[in-house]
């Protein structure tokens, strides 16, 4: 009998079928997300797929997060949309406030080991952090999938990521993350699964592997996914207690590739605009002036982020005079535990703007805007020209102490110098 | 029986178009009516280039086309703007899935050598080939699974949806 991936063994469960790589299969999801933005258009679908009820209301989750709050009266109709037609139809909904839906999705215990899925937003790849596989589709797969509880799936070949060794002081998950993209490149993983195994795994918190998972998909890849350890569980706990079946990979599972990295010799990274894999170490990225330093995103919009940058900041005495520095929750539960802690206090007193949990200014749907000309360095995922809504702005990604490092000055600064 | 032909004109675009160049997300909180979203299109790109499409255009791309966001608002300006057809050397796999389920054609080939203006033809023939009709030189298409023929075929998700209810995988040998 051939081995197979986490991948391919959860959808082989989910299709009831025997399946491998690169096998069509149609598999029963455990959960779907729409969010305001891909929502009303799966709406829509819906009703002209003739769609009279949702295949479980209590697995279809909206979460009203891109335009939280909504920016213009059209947006403000968009969320009424959606709300409109949860109160038709039931499924769950997140309001406006509540935070990003990946975060809520995670944080709410919809997603689990073993599951599968799917949301109308690329970054549904996080969830694979808790062992699920997890993809983004568009809001017509997802119309499909609230209708009939389920999507066809082309089974994916897994690329092996091996993570070795322990991250020095200063260096974080999202540096791993911008590494790998650097090294794959904005297509490497283009319709596979990352798998990610080796001994640094079990050094990563879940928060951290959230940040990894995330970013799977700037990569190309379908989904990414981490096997379920003592580190899943103790996040679950309380979260979702229902009973769950983890995925291994068996041992002989094929791999169509496999890319090692040693945690232990990687440097800060930083992407520059306007691709997410134009990744450069630290070094080569050093002294380009910022205006703007925005923290948040599914990316790095946790505690632990903002409580790394927020160390960062205090041991260097502040951000330097007219740097922005923009804090922006994921979620409200993290909005509260870090009012609770002091950290958004400490924030406001060195004047950053606190914005409501959501997506912010990541994609230039609502939140703070960016001039033109102003230079960004951000804790996001994407650098697109004009993702922030400014076309004529640049963005930098870098890790939470790298973006705090850099407001310190103004300048893109190594957080090793501070953080030793 | 003569395969069908899409013929058009190439608007030749480089690699790693993501969906945000193509229509920005700014722009979807307004309107979500593809004719009206069209008038941004690829506006990032080149301000310019909406205004210049004529209906029949085809999209000639280099890789990882559609990359990013999995909004399907980048399919349907596409069509919005009168193109129905995408060439690229190869597409990220939202937007190649938004692109079927909407009926707008993505076909996946060696895009070397087309340049913008140029007059080519997509020949829906087993294997689908795109033609570049002054060279007189073809270039065979990557086949689609059998699920996304069917889809297609059916003139995308919905009326797919319409007919079936859900998903129905041909068994080998069904013809879609
Ligand atoms: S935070 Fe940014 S990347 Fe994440 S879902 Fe919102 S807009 Fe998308």
């Amino acid at each position: 009998m051939m081995g197979k991936t986490i991948s391919e063994k959860i959808l082989s469960a989910k299709s009831g079928v025997d399946a491998h790589a690169g096998d069509l299969v149609v598999a029963a999801v455990d959960c779907v997300l729409g969010t305001d933005a891909s929502g009303p258009m799966a709406i829509d679908y819906f009703t002209r797929m003739g769609g009279e009820r949702l295949f479980d209301p209590a697995r279809v989750v909206f979460a009203l997060d891109h335009y939280a709050p909504a920016p213009t009266p059209a947006s403000a109709a968009l969320l009424d949309v959606t709300r409109d037609f949860v109160r038709r139809h039931g499924a769950v909904l997140y309001e406006v406030g509540d935070g990003i839906g990946h975060q809520l999705i995670v944080e709410r215990g919809h997603a689990r080991p073993g599951d599968l899925v799917v949301g109308a937003d690329s970054h549904a790849v996080t969830y694979g952090a808790l062992n699920a596989f997890a993809t983004g589709i568009g809001s017509s797969d997802l119309a499909a999938a609230m209708i009939s509880g389920r999507i066809w799936l082309r089974v994916p070949e897994s690329i092996n990521v091996v993570l070795l060794g322990a991250l020095m002081p200063g260096v974080y998950p999202k540096d791993i993350a911008l590494a790998l993209c650097g090294r794959l490149g904005a297509d490497g993983a283009a319709y596979k699964a990352l798998e990610f195994t080796g001994d640094g795994v079990a050094g990563l918190q879940l928060e951290d592997r959230l940040v990894v998972a995330n970013m799977a998909v700037e990569m190309g890849a379908k989904n990414g996914i981490f096997a379920a350890d003592a580190e899943t569980d103790a996040y679950l706990a309380g979260r979702n207690n229902a009973p769950f079946i983890a995925v291994t990979a068996d041992a002989g599972a094929t791999y169509a590739d496999e890319v090692a990295l040693d945690l232990s010799a990687l440097p800060p990274q930083v992407a520059r605009p306007h691709l997410v894999d134009n990744v450069v170490a630290i070094e080569a990225a050093a002294g380009e002036t910022v205006d703007m330093v925005y923290l948040g995103t599914c990316t790095g919009g946790r505690a632990r982020d903002f409580h790394q940058a927020l160390a960062v900041l205090e041991a260097g005495g502040g951000p330097a005079e007219g740097v922005r520095v923009i804090v922006t929750p994921a979620s409200s539960e993290i909005e509260r535990e870090l009012s609770d802690d002091g950290t958004l206090a400490a924030f406001a007193a060195m004047g950053a703007i606190v914005q409501m949990p959501g997506c912010g200014a990541c994609c230039g749907s609502c939140g703070v805007t960016v001039g033109d000309g102003e230079r960004v360095i951000s804790t996001a995922n994407r650098n697109f020209k004009g993702r922030m809504g400014n076309p004529a702005a640049k963005i930098w990604l870098a890790s939470p102490a790298t973006c705090a490092a850099s407001a310190l000055s103004g300048r893109i600064a190594d957080p090793r110098e501070i953080v030793t | 029986m003569n395969a069908t032909v899409i013929r058009g004109r190439a608007r030749r675009l480089g690699d790693d178009i993501d969906t945000d160049t193509i229509i920005q997300s700014r722009r979807k909180r307004e309107t979500l009516d593809s004719e009206a979203l069209s008038q941004y299109l690829l506006e990032t790109h080149d301000p310019a280039f909406a205004a210049s499409v004529e209906p029949g255009d085809i999209l000639v791309a280099g890789k990882n086309f559609g990359c990013g966001s999995a909004m399907e608002v980048a399919a349907t300006v596409v069509l919005g703007a009168g193109i129905r057809a995408v060439v690229a050397r190869s597409f990220s796999r939202t937007y190649f899935r938004n692109a079927i389920n909407n009926g707008l054609l993505p076909v996946t080939c060696d895009t070397a050598g087309i340049n913008e203006g140029d007059d080519i033809e997509i020949v829906l023939d087993d294997p689908v080939r795109v033609r570049m009709v002054s060279a007189d030189e073809n270039r065979a298409a990557a086949p689609l699974p059998p699920i996304m023929l069917a889809i297609l075929h059916a003139g995308g998700l919905v009326p797919y949806f319409r007919a079936h209810g859900d998903f129905v995988l041909p068994r080998n040998g069904d013809t879609p």
